[in-house]
């Protein structure tokens, strides 16, 4: 068996082939990945090493993010449990497409891109309100030590929320790196919304149906896939950590 | 596939294929898309050659202006005032503060307009195709859009050397605070952020032309091309746009991050800095962030200078020793691990940043590992020089001096990789001949010899061969004249950037050295000249290139010497052995082209 598997593997190797059976676009898609997975990857690097080096004094994600809409009690992490379980079930409604596209069925592609895009568009518009709770911050403040220009040393200050300098939970840093690479990746996923909006419109007006096959819907599948894959990650090392 | 396209042809005198299906879209084209938009591989690699070519006019220029001031600083020379004018040339003498830029830009413009846009660019985009057996690159668009970003990418930045404060001067590396503070100096402020956006285009340019190259040689490869019969050119060029697509992107992280400590206030790479004595509200961040992060691109972009000159080298010197390349498997195998180290080493450019010294030392380990494969590739070149039937044409020569500029710089890779002889040597000149001799040489002599090898196939005219001769002469002997001293002005602590000695009295006896440097430098810039004459001239005035001028294997040379869209007329040709069947036993002439079928009973030189 074992031997059957080499043979076919060099024959698939000999040339006058696609060696991994694939499409030119699909095999793109995937490089595209592995090098957009590494800017991503140079980013977390960047901020596990900025987190080391505050290690005693990293502010704690439980205690940032405890805002639930409608809702007046504390509840740590919750909102940002139900932003991660939106993108994932995007994301099964994304293989419903697919697969829904294998079959030639018009009707289930249209009925399972359109969730799909309610699903990324519902992440991308939590975030805002994640985003604009911590720009805002809590109505009491705390008090944190901030650099005086005028005077070349830190004062003490009230602080409210968090903006690029200032960060009422702690190290700015906290508040650079989490605008930065949630920002990065909501534009990831803002731009992987359009891109599905795209080729929504395309199956709209038939023009897979037409080609015979829906390898598009493929594509921009695996770019959606990553995109959560990445939040995974991202969710990890921000909330969980 | 070639009935899809619609990409362009340069010479329609092979018009008569039209019995051919794939040819039924040749047609005429206009200016424009023959010329400028194109998407034929042949043509994006003329357009990468003729850019990279200005670009590094340029950067030779500004070298020049540089070592003006550093063999007689304070003399006054028409020539400065000349090009830089009274702003930054007053009375001839070259502004300190134009001093860092040119040095900056040049830095730039060769590492990545010259040796990676242009010898990648050109090299990739040529030879994939020809010697893989395809009609052109995956996609032609994408192809097209990879030298256009290519090509904005180097107007930006050429541009930015005419703006009022003068381009990027915090060095190529642009270290941070230098780069994130526009009120650091004159060269951080909007030359810096068109320094940025030029090189955010050329991640892009970069990405694209890697993606397609690698998918190009993965998927197009003719019938019978198996990867064991890949030229050694195509493996480098695989591997080279490997490492782009794994590199580059981190580059962009890094380049994104400094983009919102200059611009909007964040503090990722900064902290306590003052500024004329009045401390800044940038607290928190880390510098050693940055250089972890360009690093982690900037020293897998070593190999992506290189890798391609040895690529190209490899195949030149086995046709022009009419031998097999010895140890094909391990000169794959050597570039495979290059490629792989060439990812854990980055530490040894931050030994004295304050690194852990633990840290270092595995950097240490790291790096000297790298000394075993390229080692590896040294000897197996000189073995194919042994006892060969040398043809000594201008690109051999080429390729013998990247062997022996190879071997130079290599030798003080070893004791630069030392992270405790490094405290003696860091940042001073014997840092600069090392990299300039080991990998600006070792490329600039590959590409040299790329363009002397394939030109008859780029402008279907042979270059002049007695011009070549003294073009390589001339270069060869400059260079090292350029740098060979430069080894002892380090080792004596000359530190490198500085615009003049005048605050070290203990180097003045030194400086004697540096005449001789300039002196060498201005001839090999010369010696360019003739180059350039013979570049230009022959692409119009040239001998007409015979089909096989060098009696070549490779698949490139069975092509009709047109520059027709599709490469081949007809059927594609198909590969029955590897392309390094020289001076085989048995056989009528010295070379065999890959084209030929096997004898019965005979032994492929690429399976094992």
């Amino acid at each position: 068996m074992a031997h059957s598997v080499e043979i076919d593997q060099k024959e698939a190797w000999s040339g006058g082939q696609s060696p991994f059976r694939i499409s030119y676009g699909k095999i793109f898609m995937w490089f595209f990945l592995i090098s957009d997975a590494l800017t991503f990857g140079g980013l977390l690097c960047a901020y596990g090493f900025i987190r080391h080096k505050y290690a005693e004094v990293w502010p704690k994600a439980e205690n940032v993010f405890t805002h639930f809409p409608f809702v007046e009690q504390h509840l740590p992490l919750a909102y940002v449990g139900l932003m991660t379980f939106i993108l994932i079930m995007s994301s099964v409604t994304m293989v419903l497409a697919v697969e829904a596209g294998h079959r030639n069925d018009k009707k289930g592609v249209i009925i399972w891109m359109l969730w799909t895009i309610i699903g990324g568009l519902a992440f991308v518009g939590s975030q805002a309100w994640e985003w604009y709770h911590f720009i805002v911050g809590t109505s009491e403040g705390a008090m944190r030590n901030v650099w005086d220009q005028e005077q070349g040393k830190y004062v003490l200050e009230r602080i409210y929320g968090a903006n690029m300098t200032v960060n009422e939970y702690g190290v700015p840093q906290f508040a650079n790196f989490f605008f930065f690479i949630t920002g990065f990746h909501g534009t990831h996923v803002f731009s992987g919304v359009v891109i599905n909006f795209v080729i929504f419109m395309n199956v709209l007006k038939g023009t897979y149906e037409r080609r015979g096959h829906y390898e598009m819907v493929e594509k921009v599948g695996l770019y959606w896939h990553f995109v959560d894959l990445v939040w995974v990650f991202v969710f990890t090392f921000f909330y969980l950590l | 596939m070639g009935s899809t396209h619609t990409t362009t042809a340069l010479e329609h005198e092979h018009a008569t294929h039209h019995d051919h299906s794939h040819h039924d879209d040749h047609h005429e084209e206009s200016f424009v898309s023959k010329y400028i938009f194109s998407m034929d591989h042949k043509m994006i690699s003329r357009q990468f050659l003729i850019t990279a070519v200005i670009m590094a006019v340029v950067a030779m220029t500004m070298s020049i202006i540089f070592r003006l001031q550093l063999a007689w600083p304070g003399e006054k020379f028409a020539f400065i005032n000349a090009i830089l004018g009274d702003k930054w040339g007053k009375d001839g003498i070259l502004d300190p503060n134009m001093y860092l830029a040119l040095v900056t830009i040049h830095g730039t413009i060769m590492v990545f307009m010259v040796l990676t846009g242009g010898l990648s660019g050109t090299f990739s985009n040529l030879l994939i195709p020809y010697q893989i057996g395809a009609r052109d690159m995956a996609s032609g668009f994408m192809n097209m859009l990879s030298y256009w970003f290519f090509f904005v990418s180097s107007a930006i930045m050429l541009g930015s050397c005419f703006i009022e404060d003068g381009p990027a001067s915090p060095g190529w590396t642009i270290y941070p605070p230098l780069s994130a503070l526009p009120e650091a100096m004159p060269g951080s402020k909007l030359g810096m952020t068109l320094w940025l956006t030029s090189m955010a285009l050329f991640i892009v340019s970069s990405l694209l032309g890697g993606l397609n190259y690698i998918i190009t040689i993965v998927n197009l490869r003719t019938k019978g091309m198996s990867m064991t019969r890949l030229p050694l050119t195509c493996w480098a060029f695989l591997i080279t746009a490997i490492l782009g697509v794994l590199s580059f992107p981190v580059l962009f992280s890094c380049a994104l991050l400094l983009i919102f400590d200059r611009s909007f206030g964040t503090s990722f790479y900064l902290s306590d800095i003052y500024i004329g004595g009045r401390p800044l509200d940038n607290v928190g961040g880390s510098p050693i962030l940055f250089e972890h992060l360009f690093w982690f691109l900037g020293h897998p972009e070593v190999y992506i200078v290189l890798l391609p000159a040895l690529g190209i080298t490899s195949e030149i010197i086995s046709t022009n020793s009419r031998k097999p390349i010895f140890g094909y498997r391990a000169m794959i195998g050597s570039m495979l691990a290059i490629g792989f180290l060439s990812f854990i080493v980055w530490g040894h450019h931050m030994y004295m940043t304050g690194m852990n010294p633990f840290l270092g030392s595995v950097f240490v380990f790291t790096t000297l590992l790298i000394a075993i494969p390229s080692a590896v590739k040294a000897f197996n070149y000189i073995t194919t020089l042994w006892k060969g039937n040398i043809q000594y044409t201008p690109a051999m020569l080429f390729s013998i001096g990247l062997v022996s500029s190879f071997i130079t710089g290599g030798v003080t890779g070893i004791i630069l990789a030392d992270s405790t002889l490094d405290i003696n040597v860091h940042d001073t000149y014997f840092v600069v001949a090392h990299f300039h001799i080991v990998m600006g040489l070792s490329a600039i002599f590959g590409m040299f010899a790329g363009v002397y090898h394939w030109f008859p196939k780029m402008f279907l005219r042979m270059m002049n061969k007695k011009l070549g001769y003294l073009h390589f002469w001339i270069t060869f002997i400059s260079a090292y004249g350029v740098f060979f001293p430069q080894h002892f002005l380090g080792l004596a602590g000359v530190p490198r950037r500085y615009y003049t000695n005048s605050n070290f009295p203990m180097f003045d006896n030194l400086v004697d050295i540096n005449i001789i440097v300039t002196v060498a430098a201005i001839i090999g810039a010369l010696g360019q000249v003739i180059f350039l004459f013979n570049f230009f001239y022959s692409m119009f005035r040239g001998e007409k290139a015979p089909q096989n001028p060098w009696n070549s294997n490779t698949l490139e040379w069975t092509t009709p010497m047109a520059n027709i869209h599709g490469n081949w007329p007809g059927a594609l040709p198909v590969v029955h052995r590897w392309a390094y069947d020289y001076s085989k036993p048995g056989q009528e002439h010295d070379f065999v082209p890959q084209t030929v079928p096997l004898a019965e009973g005979e032994h492929d030189g690429g399976e094992h």
